[in-house]
Order: structure tokens, then sequence, then C-alpha cells
């Protein structure tokens, strides 16, 4: 590991002043992808401004929802009550995530910024455009099993791992960052974007941004909700894809509004516009549940290997919408 | 850059020199010599440096020792220090082990899970967040989903799966 300097952040403006005044210079969180970063050589900062110690760890009720600090750990925001009967795809995404122990010291901020685990990116002897742009890709042409299959590019084909970030954006959270240039508010779905030809950037911030908290906004649609995972072994494992739903549904069975975002198959939280606006307003069946997924899926585009994710999240998704509404295969059987 | 920093190891208030760069893990086994949490991955994977850390089950090699400063440490052997914790004798009752290295992260797991599971925190398995969680639902799949974060490779599953259904009552 390269050496390095340590700085305890005091409070938010003078960690901001400090990382934004040194391009060297970087964030430390809960620590669970940088310090293994570190270890590996993926990043080589100069100094660390640890952000942990910081109060920005408290739940704020608030009149549209609930604020969650960004220091508050993954597992103390999946465990409180009013997440879980609120907003319980975000409850129920951190669960699939990770393992007890890393629940326990990753952060709500950090879990949105941790790096890709694309397996070119985590090894420094390989062309890697993320971790050293202009290099090349090495997935593109390779091991490419956990590749995305929407909104890819030549530069990086990779997918973001965040299970909870896939929630945020089911939920219509937000973002709160203080930066350089003062204070502004994100909708979760605008953080991460897609690569383009700029593979280095997962999200809209830049250098010396601080996620301070995560609004989660009350609504009907984030009550009825829930996470659908499916991995390579049953638990601590990132997803091969994943489904995030938010379902408001009228008495009759019709679609008031609704909530599709993909997670593992793209650069960022693939929100599923085109499903959502297929369910939208018509009566719910597993057929048009379907049928929405694969309006969907027209744009895909996947390599050989990652071919797979095509009907895995089309059934992902199924999954997701019976688990919301049981009586829906009944119904198409 | 060398640091001195205080952390308070099984009960014991230690003044430990590190560098920016030491973890947690190789300060409590290489400047300390408590070789309770074992050297596994360290990369975060296997959950055999799993130590309580402020009373919570959490890994030490993805943790920079000076990031912890004040903190209070709780190693398998600090467990013991009174006689055998319940999770240390119930892994002895079912062979909850085989070389034994993964043996004190999976007894500092247990313990934590264990306390977390009695505190309503739900896992992945747990079909409905609405009901409470306590130490009597845990069923065989919500321990083996709580506790997959420790690994053995000599694959003990089953007798640490019975060690830790014998202290959960369940």
């Amino acid at each position: 590991m390269k050496e390095l300097a340590y700085v305890r952040a005091s409070d938010p403006a003078q960690a901001v002043a400090t990382v934004a005044d040194d391009p060297d210079a970087r964030f430390l969180g809960g620590g669970t992808n940088l310090v293994d970063h570190l270890k590996l050589g993926i990043t080589t900062p100069g100094t660390l401004v640890d952000i942990s110690h910081l109060p920005l760890d408290g739940f704020e009720e608030t009149a549209d929802g609930l604020t969650i600090g960004a220091n508050v750990r993954n597992s103390d925001l999946a465990a409180d009550r009013r997440v879980r009967a609120g907003w319980p795809v975000v409850s129920r995404a951190l669960l699939a995530g990770a393992s007890g122990q890393i629940r326990n010291q990753a952060t709500t901020g950090g879990n949105l910024l941790q790096r890709t685990r694309c397996v070119y990116f985590q090894d420094p002897t390989t062309p890697c455009n993320k971790r050293e742009p202009g290099s090349g890709c090495s997935a593109a042409g390779g091991y490419g099993r956990y590749n995305a299959i929407l909104g890819a590019s030549p530069a990086c084909v990779t997918v973001h791992p965040s299970d909870l970030a896939v929630a945020l954006a089911a939920v219509d959270a937000a973002v709160l960052v203080l930066g350089p240039g003062g204070r502004r508010r994100i909708p979760a779905a605008e953080l991460h974007r897609l690569p383009g030809d700029d593979a280095e950037h997962d999200t809209v911030l830049g250098h010396g941004d601080l996620i301070t908290a995560v609004e989660l906004p009350a609504s009907a649609l984030a009550r009825r909700s829930t996470y659908v995972k499916v991995r390579d072994r049953a638990s601590f494992a990132f997803a091969l894809v994943s489904v995030a739903v938010a379902l408001d549904l009228a008495e009759d069975g019709t679609v008031t509004d609704v909530r599709v975002v993909w997670g593992g198959v793209a650069h960022k939280p693939w929100r599923a516009e085109r499903a959502e606006d297929a369910l939208r307003g018509r009566p719910l069946t597993e057929a048009a549940v379907r049928a929405a997924a694969d309006a969907e899926l027209a744009s895909a585009a996947p390599s050989s290997d990652a071919g797979y994710k095509v009907p895995m999240v089309r059934n992902a998704t199924a999954l997701a919408f019976r688990r919301l509404v049981p009586a829906l295969a009944e119904e198409d059987r | 850059m060398d640091t001195t920093i205080e952390l308070t190891v099984d009960g014991e208030r230690r003044a430990v020199t590190v560098d920016t760069r030491t973890t947690l893990l190789d300060a409590l086994r290489e400047r300390l010599g408590n070789t309770s949490p074992k050297k596994g991955c360290d990369h975060g994977q296997c959950g055999s440096c799993t130590v309580l850390l402020d009373g919570r089950r959490h890994l030490t090699c993805l943790a920079l020792a000076l990031s912890y400063d004040g903190a209070e440490i709780t190693t398998a052997a600090g467990l013991a220090r009174d006689g055998l914790h319940p999770v240390q004798q119930a892994f002895l009752d079912h062979d909850g082990y085989q070389c034994g290295y993964c043996t004190p992260g999976q007894v500092c797991s247990a313990v934590g899970m264990l306390d977390e599971a009695s505190r309503d925190a739900p896992s992945h398995v747990t079909e409905d967040l609405d009901v409470p969680t306590t130490l009597e639902d845990l069923t065989d799949s919500e321990i083996r989903e709580r506790m997959s974060g420790n690994l053995c490779r000599c694959g003990a599953y089953p007798g640490i799966l019975a060690a830790v259904r014998q202290v959960a009552g369940a």
C-alpha cells in the first residue's frame, strides 16, 4: 500500500474543503470498499479524510417522510421499523447485500458510492478505462458473465453493484450533497450515470462532493414495494440481476402508479420506464408484467456471455410483482 | 507515518503505535500479540477476522486502525475470560469446526448475530418484515443466512448450525 496521510474530519464543511483543495485526497467512510482498494492498488490517494466520525448518523422524521444520515450503517437502516413499514424495498435490498459484519460497518452514503466488482477493474494488471482512463476495456472481449445488457458503451460494459441504489430509485428518494459549491439535492435515480466515453465516473458527483443524507419520501408506492435479487449463491454475493418494484394498485386491480428498477444490468440502476408506462393505468396481470419487461428489454444488447440476464431479469420482475400481489400467479393459471 | 492510538482489547486498555495503513487486524495480531482474530482472505470475504467492536460483530481486515482510536474490542479469546462463553461451549458440544482456523471468527459472529436477532434485526430470509424477530424464530435457514459472512473451508457447517441453534434455543 502506498504511504498516505490520515485526517479525521471534525465537521462536514471542513471535510469537503480538505478534499476539494487536494486532488489526491479521498473521503473514508465505513471503508469496506475503499480499504480493499488501497490493498489492491486500485486507488492510491495521498490523503484520507475520515468522515466516519461526523455526526451524520441519525434518522430524522420530516413532514414528507424520513431523512437518513449518510453515516447510518446498512444494518441499522435495514432494521429500522419505520423503513421496514414505509419503504420495505430499502430494507430488503440492504438485507440482500453483503454479510452481517459488513452491514454493521458499511454506511448509507458509502453503499451508493461503492465501485464496480468487474474482475478487470479489480485487477490492476489488466487494462480498464474506469481504473485507468484510456487503457481500454478488458471486459468487453473477456470474461463477460457479469457484464451489462443495457446502456453499455465501448468504453465500459460493467454494472453498478449497489442494491440500495436500485431500491432508492424505486421510491423516488433523493440524495443530499454538500460540495465545494454548496448544498444540492439529487434525485437518487439521477445519481449514477451511463459510461458513454467517460468510464471513470460512476456518478454525477465531482471531487469534494460529500453525500450527507438520503431522503425517503413517504408514498403508497413505497409502502407496497419489494426487492428480488438473483445471485450465484444463496447469500453474500453480488447480483447477477435484481429488481426493485414499488406499486400503487387501485381497488379494482388497476395500476395507479408503478416503479420498476433493475440492478445488475447497467452502469447505473436501470429505471425501466417503458415497462412502467406499459403497466400504468391497466389491470395488473402476470402476462402484462412479462410483456412490460419485454418492452423494456427490446433495447437490450447483451453479449453472448451475459445473454442469460435477459430472461433472468424478466422472470425476476414477474417474481417481484407476485410477491407484492400473491393473487397474480393464481389468476393466470 | 506513525501515530499512537488507544484500544480496549478484551477488557484491557492498550496503547498501540500504528502506521496510517495498518489495519485493525494487523494492529491486534502483529502489534498487540492478540492472534485470536485470524487473517484468512484479508479482503472482507471470509469473516475469519471477525471481532465484536463496540458490541457489534465487525471485520478487522477492512478497517484502518487509526479510524478506530478509542474502540472497545472483544475477540474470541476475550469471550473466554471467565470460562467458556455459551457459544464456545456449543461449538465444542457439536463439533462446530475441523481445523479451527475460522472458529474465532465464527464464534464472534455468532455472538453478534444472536444479539442482533434478539434486538429485532430481520434478515434476507425473514418472510414478514412487520413481525418482530426473536431468538426463538431462528430457523435453520435464518441461522445459515445470518452466518453467511463466515466461511469454513473444512465444511463444518452442520456442526456450526447445530451449535448456534443450541444457543438460540430455537
